[in-house]
């Protein structure tokens, strides 16, 4: 039997998604952004604020990143990236990456359920970093996580873990690499082997390895280009993260904490960047 | 009709959020007058020590402002910045690099090892970067690690654990003549708060700020920015 309390509370609660609603129908009259990325910062000020264990901090930014989730999903976003456990982070007291873990572990389960928003909106989850840094057990999940959501095709939750820009470019350059000796190998199998002392110097460069070649073998590669770059807590580093992929795209620092970042901290970070927008199109357009 | 409604109501919040910023510029022009006027107290002594490094990001079309660059250099130099690092994605400021220097003292062109040599001295290093420094210079470097890579893989050993580490890319990049420290701060001049494509590879605990166009540029402001960065 419903009390009063919640009965009221479920209009309270429709009304503000009304509201909300309204509130974006006026934003898309404007461009929209199509990648936004969030540093996910405060966790842990936030529970050492309200006295909580550390668990809990992250348990609150979870459920922050789910609402700014359905934000984006409402108002049209269709990549969103979040920087979820840093390389760095595994210096850490082994504890505390020992809850982490154990804590994406059970989200990850949790978002593969039926009832939740990765369902209920059709959000593919794409994991992205250096995915033989985690333990077997996390790895597995993380693959079968990407296989079940892969035909997902709303919106496209990108989660770096354990990621940095630096580890991302160095993988690419590698890769690169590898691309050029594999493409070089094949070249001399068609050509046989007595046309390679004849490779000028000039042929030689077009083998050179260029900007487009790193950028194929970004794990990024998988997303567009950034529009937004939202950190938490007020922090303007950008510890890391999409390094490369920011040069185009608006920086936003609200001084909240990651668990306390809301609707109206969501609805600025979209406004400054159709305030933006023009600037961003004109250089796009010069490259 | 309620579609034009919604686009003007659209249209309304932005310029309400228009008022709000220039409403929040005169009052930074009036705190960067106080600051300049020396009526607050606190700005008179900062401890430019703690800034070992300094980035400045200047928007290309507003580096045509050559005579803004200048004085923002030599109010840094003033200042006591020992090492700062102008940055264009167009490389306008590369092109003006002799200009600017002549119209500079105590000011040379950055060298390596410039941070042991010139310690106790008023000089201070400037270097210039553009984006052939940022994202071409990654893929000069890759060339670098693959021609090692190959060199030594004609020797018979399997050493890509090695030659693919970021020391290695940081000196790969050093050599391609793109090296240079990581700025502890940078300030970005141009319209929009965004780094514009400096170098990646040196960016990643660097503090961002935003300073707003280069036309509107004000000592009072550069001092707090700085003033700001050497609290935290």
């Amino acid at each position: 039997m419903e009390t009063e309390s919640s009965v009221t509370g479920g209009y309270r609660r429709r009304f503000t998604g009304f509201l909300r609603k309204c509130m974006f129908s006026v934003l898309s009259m404007g461009p929209v952004p199509n990648h936004i990325a969030f540093i996910m910062d405060g966790n842990r000020r936030y529970a050492k604020k309200r006295n909580l264990q550390l668990g809990e901090g992250h348990r609150a930014g979870f459920a922050s990143l789910m609402w700014i989730l359905g934000y984006c999903y409402e108002l049209g976003v269709k990549y969103v990236t979040i920087y979820a456990f840093s390389i760095d982070n595994f210096k850490r007291r082994p504890n505390e990456v020992q809850v982490l873990m154990d804590l994406m572990l059970e989200k990850i389960d949790e978002l593969l359920k039926e009832e939740s928003l990765v369902r209920q909106y059709g959000i593919q989850l794409y994991f992205i970093g250096n995915l033989k840094l985690l333990s077997d057990n996390v790895r597995e999940a993380v693959e079968r996580a990407m296989e079940i959501t892969a035909k997902n095709n709303k919106l496209v939750l990108l989660i770096c873990v354990p990621y940095t820009s630096t580890d991302e470019i160095l993988h690419a350059v590698e890769e690169s690499c590898q691309d050029k000796l594999d493409h070089s190998q094949a070249v001399k199998q068609t050509n046989g082997s007595t046309d390679h002392c004849n490779q000028t110097s000039q042929e030689d460069h077009e083998h050179d390895i260029k900007v487009v070649d790193i950028e194929k073998r970004m794990y990024m590669a998988a997303a567009p280009d950034l529009d937004i770059l939202i950190r938490s807590s007020g922090e303007t580093r950008l510890s890391n993260f999409l390094l490369y992929q920011s040069d185009k795209c608006q920086l936003y620092s609200p001084a909240a904490l990651w668990p306390e970042l809301g609707l109206w901290h969501f609805v600025w970070a979209v406004l400054s960047y159709q305030r933006s927008y023009s600037y961003f199109e004109k250089k796009r357009k010069q490259l | 009709m309620s579609s034009l409604a919604i686009h003007l109501l659209w249209l309304l919040i932005h310029l309400v959020i228009s008022i709000f910023f220039f409403v929040l510029k005169i009052a930074n022009v009036l705190e960067s007058y106080l600051i300049s006027s020396g009526f607050l107290k606190k700005y008179e002594s900062i401890n430019v020590g703690k800034l070992r490094y300094l980035a400045v990001v200047v928007d290309s079309e507003d580096a045509l402002q050559i005579n803004k660059v200048i004085k923002l250099v030599q109010w840094l130099a003033d200042i006591g910045v020992k090492h700062v690092c102008l940055y264009d994605n167009e490389g306008i400021l590369k092109k003006s690099k002799d200009i600017i220097l002549k119209n500079l003292s105590c000011v040379k062109l950055f060298e390596e090892g410039d941070e042991q040599s010139l310690r106790g001295k008023k000089t201070m290093s400037l270097e210039f970067a553009s984006q052939s420094d940022g994202k071409e210079a990654l893929a000069k470097a890759a060339n670098l690690l693959l021609k090692k890579h190959l060199k030594l893989r004609s020797l018979g050993e399997n050493q890509e654990e090695k030659i693919f580490t970021e020391a290695h890319m940081t000196e790969a990049l050093r050599a391609v003549g793109s090296g240079g420290p990581e700025p502890d701060l940078l300030l970005v001049y141009g319209p929009v708060r965004c780094h514009l494509g400096f170098p990646a590879w040196r960016l990643r605990y660097t503090e961002i700020v935003h300073m707003g166009p280069l036309k509107s540029l004000k000592y009072g402001s550069l001092l707090k920015a700085i003033y700001k960065f050497t609290l935290g």
